[in-house]
């Protein structure tokens, strides 16, 4: 049985516009427009989405916040708002920009409060936490009020918290939001290690695409409400042409234009004793440097590997026609 | 009910309050002013006229000491519950809903005001004071019905606070509704209704029940008849119009939770 089933699942909230004196338009405006999505038992999906895609909407319905206005959603076997609390004691949730810890307490007596909000067993809450604490080096933090942790130690709360009652799921919307780089480094190689294990399905939402290289194997795009890419990243670069580049260095300029199938020019700087040459992989970049070579003499070369920023944004402002495949589907 | 869990919620929102004790001895007087301007009130109004709606001081003392005592109760249980909106807002009641409690019980534990036990320990000291100046005859029924009142009352404004702060669920930007029925309530329930016009009389003392927060209790301990002709046991039944309206204000708050769409964000 898949952890995460849905089917058709939508979402439509309904704006009312001011049109003059007492009157209001309604405008009925889909957030989620008919998702279908399916997880298994330790995956690991990076769900992103432009702002407004749907992204959060999604995942409150997920976790049993929100109703779907249709379709057909769940979660460990359960329909998150009819079992709403039975499937609490399933999942973890972390959201990236509001707290599940108490703001004025030491944030051991957070941990203490959740045991017994969850009801865990002292020996699971006592191993459970041990773990996070060596991972996530919490010992430090432990007597400190939450309101005087910064924002990376606080998450690092956040993600034990979330964890201490040995959740199937772990849904994190944003966890690296804000983050300095280091903080950010931590809550990856944590989740890399918890995802390592294949107990826990994690589903996570971010717009640092870092994120997703390091974690996440899969990759689900939403665009207005709809699944827009659903595969590895390499298959996200394959579908949207992604180039690798060539950059070389040059002691002169090229006397003539070197014509190569599959190889454009991007660009040309120093008067062209720099070229960057884009390859869509018809020549590979070995034989590109292998006939540069002949005619003139290299400095320097590198390969430029495609960033998944350059296809997400080409994705997200719709320069390319999506693939009616995928829409609707 | 998982009553562990509220209770090791309900501690950990006493600590957190107790972090900030200059500001906690602030409240506590702040909120012991309340109680102290509306007993004043009473005595005011006492000094321009000897009787008011038909009843002398003393009667209307003890009304006023039980309504403010069993508004500080219900205040003290639930009465944070009115920032639901701020809580909406700020998305923190997403972050209840995904722990497996209820919403309403987890806002009533974590949000306790503490800081109002100054105003129902000013409350309880004010019936006890009215009981005594009002030579009430305290048979074990009475002395029962006494220690209900408070109760039953706190349980009417709980009821009136949860189901007015459940607008927020529908409209976020809800503003002084919530308030002009809790503490218009208030005002209400301290003097005898026989004051008020028919009209108003009937929406707030049948409909929504302000009259058996401590008029009809009022005149069951003090043995009088109602000038408008109730039965006279009618305060007696104050529990059950409590229970009816926590019941109904329950599911107003099921309602509301079902309707949130939340902040989208």
């Amino acid at each position: 049985m898949s952890v995460i089933e849905t089917r058709g699942l939508r979402k439509q909230f309904t704006l009312r516009v001011k049109a003059g004196w007492l009157r209001r338009h309604t405008r009925i405006v889909a957030a989620v427009d008919g998702i279908d999505l399916t997880v298994e038992r330790g995956e690991m999906v990076g769900y992103i989405g432009p702002n407004g895609a749907g992204k959060s909407t999604t995942l409150k319905m997920l976790t049993g916040v929100l109703y779907p206005s249709a379709g057909h959603v769940r979660v460990c076997g359960l329909e998150p708002v009819g079992q709403r609390t039975r499937l609490a004691r399933r999942i973890g949730v972390v959201f990236g920009q509001r707290s599940q810890l108490w703001w004025d307490l030491p944030l051991r007596d957070s941990f203490m409060l959740l045991q017994h909000v969850y009801a865990v067993p002292a020996a699971d809450h006592a191993a459970r936490l041990a773990r996070c604490r060596q991972l996530l080096d919490l010992d430090p933090l432990l007597d400190v009020p939450v309101r005087q942790l910064s924002l990376g130690q606080r998450m690092r709360g956040e993600l034990t918290a979330a964890l201490l009652h040995g959740p199937e799921v772990l849904f994190l919307d944003e966890p690296t939001i804000g983050l300095d780089v280091v903080s950010k480094q931590a809550v990856r190689a944590f989740l890399a290690t918890l995802g390592g294990t294949g107990d826990t399905t994690v589903v996570l939402t971010t717009h640092d695409l870092a994120d997703i290289e390091r974690l996440c194997r899969r990759l689900v795009v939403i665009d207005q409400g709809r699944v827009v890419h659903d595969g590895s990243l390499d298959d996200l670069h394959a579908r949207y042409g992604s180039r690798r580049r060539l950059v070389v260095d040059l002691d002169e300029p090229l006397k003539a234009e070197l014509v190569l199938p599959g190889v454009t020019v991007e660009s040309s700087e120093a008067d062209g004793r720099r070229i960057t040459y884009a390859l869509d992989g018809t020549t590979t970049a070995g034989d590109l440097v292998s006939r540069l070579a002949e005619v003139a003499a290299l400095r320097d070369i590198s390969v430029l590997e495609p960033a998944i920023e350059d296809v997400v944004a080409r994705l997200y402002t719709r320069l390319l026609p999506p693939d009616p495949g995928a829409r609707g589907a | 009910m998982r009553v562990a869990a509220y209770r090791y919620l309900l501690g950990a929102q006493v600590r957190s309050q107790s972090q900030y004790r200059a500001s906690f001895l602030a409240d506590v007087i702040g909120s012991l002013m309340f109680g102290v301007i509306d007993v004043a009130g009473v005595v005011v109004v006492f000094r321009v006229t000897p009787t008011l709606g038909g009843f002398g001081f003393a009667e209307v003392f003890l009304m006023t000491a039980l309504a403010g005592c069993a508004f500080a109760l219900g205040d003290l249980a639930i009465g944070n519950v009115e920032r639901l909106r701020q809580y909406i807002r700020s998305g923190l009641l997403d972050a209840l809903l995904v722990r497996p409690l209820s919403s309403l019980a987890q806002l009533a534990v974590m949000d306790v005001a503490t800081r109002r036990v100054g105003r129902v320990a000013f409350g309880v000291v004010m019936v006890v004071v009215a009981t005594a100046y009002a030579q009430v005859a305290l048979t074990p029924a009475r002395l029962a019905l006494l220690m209900a009142t408070p109760i039953a009352g706190a349980m009417i404004f709980g009821a009136i606070f949860v189901a007015t702060a459940t607008v927020a669920f529908w409209w976020v930007e809800s503003g002084e509704i919530a308030n002009g029925l809790t503490y218009g309530g208030l005002t209400f329930a301290q003097y005898p209704i026989t004051i008020y016009g028919a009209l108003f009389r009937r929406l707030f003392a049948y409909a929504i029940g302000f009259a058996f927060v401590a008029y009809y209790p009022t005149l069951t301990l003090l043995e009088r008849a109602d000038p408008l002709g109730a039965p006279p046991l009618l305060g007696y039944a104050s529990p059950v119009v409590a229970t009816a309206a926590v019941i109904a204000a329950g599911l107003t708050w099921r309602a509301g939770v079902r309707h949130y769409r939340s902040t989208g964000s």
